[in-house]
């Protein structure tokens, strides 16, 4: 698995003058004498929606955690921009610029909106009142926040002062992919964001995906759900056994065939079996 | 209205749905309304009631109370309790008082070294509840028993005259007549300090911070919260107004008596629970709590002017309470 093989590459034909954006290479991580992942590799290219899927105790969580500073590999290498990264903690992800929501834990739901978009990174006012009395701004983070949910198209239904417990799922949701997209600014990871929701939810976050990868964050999307996986994705990493075993595009490969590799009761295209 | 967003759900509300969201977006106004109909109340039971000896007597008695309801409505805002908030107040008094009276510290000196011994106190619990991860209510209750051991260790059970203290001890007992209405300085540094810390709630990166680490500490972590941290700052910021709060007594007593203040734990809970906070965390706020306060002060005085024996004073609160947590479990039901 070490070399990149050569029908995968074909696949990728208008991607090959691109440099990925985020590139792992060989990620091992083990829990005693359990391997989670052996050796896994991944690239990310810009402006696409990579999604990775995989059976239960693929690797896939981890092989997130990794790249989202949640966990430290054991070995491997993960880039950014060119750049070697050493995460540390979801804290130094963060301030390289990846972006991750969490499946269950997106927001923090008495808050409002606005401060949740802003949790942790508050807006203090400009002078004496933010540098001595620490006073925030609420009506620049009110407004920036508008800003950042219409451009998702997502502001116009809900105050923006409005409790986030008040707010369904998907609109949750919402907030969450916003909060990522406004901040992140190399890589947005979403981990199962459309598990807890119903269709029509489901597909309005699927709709904020796109929208997200349209104005040029590349998303990496971890999913079960085929359909979506194969409604929004550019490509599909599918991991297997703690290692990437094959990528395809839902252009190249139809869902059964995916999921054939992805449970192993089919070859993988290009790995000598 | 919005169309072909996929997001919005319709809705119809009936009026108890809109009384549900209203008290849900301002949890003030029910202890708020709580409070002004029981003014009115014992206001035409009995006219003496609206005095303003009496009214400043109701305020003088809530001071303390509304303290030390003001240092556990932070720990409940992060969805933690402080049994031992009383019991901090009460050593912190005593402490203060013996430094000065068998010491010969000059006042100013006893007084900060005490407000300070609350403060580590009170950072002690949350060294307890953050670094070895106990939970808040068995921490406190531990610290309860200790600082009331202490309490009678120090003070060996006697009470310290106000007459043998520092003027600047029993200065917060001082009062300042506004017309027949008599304001204490302690009744003034309370409210100087509830304003204080309705701002750093409202309008700091901190306030946001204890409400989301209560609301859901592992939310907040993942957000780049520092969970622990905050905590941390919580419990010591809550024992450094238990110091206040015990100052404010020595001057409300007029002495440093080490055998009040059992009821003073729970009576700081119920103040807060009166006042809409939520004891589950994330929700609620010091204005509430002020108000909560102010309604056991009011409750307390205007039944003994009613005429209702004292026994059920505490009959009529438990009631109180019982239905603002009621209420409290109601509110957390709305949903868009």
């Amino acid at each position: 698995m070490s070399t990149q093989p050569p029908t995968e590459r074909l696949h990728e034909v208008d991607l090959v003058e691109k440099v990925p954006v985020m590139r792992a290479r060989g990620l091992v991580k083990r829990y005693g004498r359990v391997t989670a992942l052996s050796g896994s590799d991944l690239e990310l290219y810009p402006g696409e929606i990579l999604a990775v899927i995989g059976d239960n105790g693929a690797g896939k969580s981890s092989l997130i955690k990794a790249l989202s500073g949640a966990l430290v590999p054991d070995d491997g290498e993960i880039w950014l921009d060119g750049e070697q990264v050493n995460f540390r903690s979801p804290m130094d992800a963060r301030q390289a610029g990846i972006e991750t929501v969490y499946q269950t834990l997106a927001v923090a739901p008495g808050l409002d909106i606005a401060d949740n978009l802003f949790l942790g990174r508050e807006i203090r006012k400009a002078g004496p009142l933010g540098s001595v009395l620490r006073m925030l701004d609420r009506k620049q983070m009110r407004i920036e926040a508008q800003r950042h949910m219409s451009e998702l198209g997502i502001a116009t239904l809900q105050n923006i002062g409005q409790a986030v417990e008040s707010l369904s799922g998907g609109q949750r949701q919402g907030v969450a992919v916003a909060r990522s997209a406004a901040f992140g600014s190399k890589v947005v990871i979403l981990d199962e964001p459309t598990a807890a929701l119903g269709v029509k939810e489901g597909n309005r976050v699927l709709q904020l995906i796109r929208d997200v990868r349209d104005r040029g964050l590349p998303v990496i999307l971890i999913s079960h759900n085929m359909p979506h996986v194969f409604e929004v994705a550019d490509r599909i990493h599918i991991q297997r056994l703690g290692r990437r075993v094959a990528v395809v595009t839902p252009a190249s490969h139809s869902m059964s065939e995916t999921v054939a590799i992805m449970t192993g009761a089919a070859p993988a295209p290009n790995t000598p079996s | 209205m919005t169309t072909d967003t996929g997001f919005e759900e319709s809705r119809r509300e009936s009026v108890p749905d809109r009384l549900q969201h209203l008290l849900h977006a301002q949890p003030t106004l029910g202890p708020l309304a709580v409070l002004l109909l029981a003014v009115i109340v014992f206001s035409i039971i009995n006219t003496r009631f609206l005095n303003p000896e009496n009214l400043s007597l109701v305020l003088q008695q809530v001071t303390v109370i509304a303290l030390l309801a003001l240092g556990q409505t932070l720990i409940i805002l992060t969805a933690g309790i402080d049994l031992s908030a009383g019991a901090i107040a009460v050593f912190s008094s005593i402490l203060m008082a013996n430094l000065a009276f068998e010491a010969g510290f000059p006042g100013v000196v006893a007084l900060l070294a005490g407000l300070l011994f609350g403060t580590a106190m009170g950072a002690f619990n949350g060294v307890l509840v953050t670094w070895i991860k106990l939970p808040p209510f068995i921490v406190t209750l531990g610290t309860l028993s200790i600082f009331f051991a202490l309490n009678s260790v120090v003070s060996g059970s006697e009470t310290v005259r106000g007459s043998d203290l520092p003027a600047i001890m029993t200065w917060t007992g001082d009062t300042i007549p506004i017309g027949s209405f008599r304001l204490t300085y302690g009744s003034i540094i309370m409210l100087l300090l509830f304003g204080f810390f309705f701002y750093l709630l409202a309008h700091t990166a901190w306030g946001k911070h204890v409400r989301a680490t209560g609301d859901d500490a592992e939310a907040a972590r993942l957000a780049g919260i520092r969970t622990s941290r905050v905590l941390l700052s919580v419990y010591t910021v809550a024992g450094a107004i238990y110091a206040v709060a015990a100052w404010v007594l020595i001057g409300r007593l007029a002495s440093a008596d080490p055998n009040v203040g059992t009821e003073y734990n729970l009576d700081s809970i119920t103040a807060v629970v009166l006042g809409g906070t939520s004891l589950f965390g994330g929700r609620g706020g010091v204005v509430g709590t002020l108000v909560g306060a102010l309604i056991v002060g009011v409750f307390r005085n205007g039944l003994v002017l009613a005429g209702v024996q004292v026994v059920w004073q505490g009959f009529a609160i438990g009631l109180l309470v019982l239905l603002a947590v009621t209420i409290d479990q109601w509110i957390r039901k709305v949903r868009a």
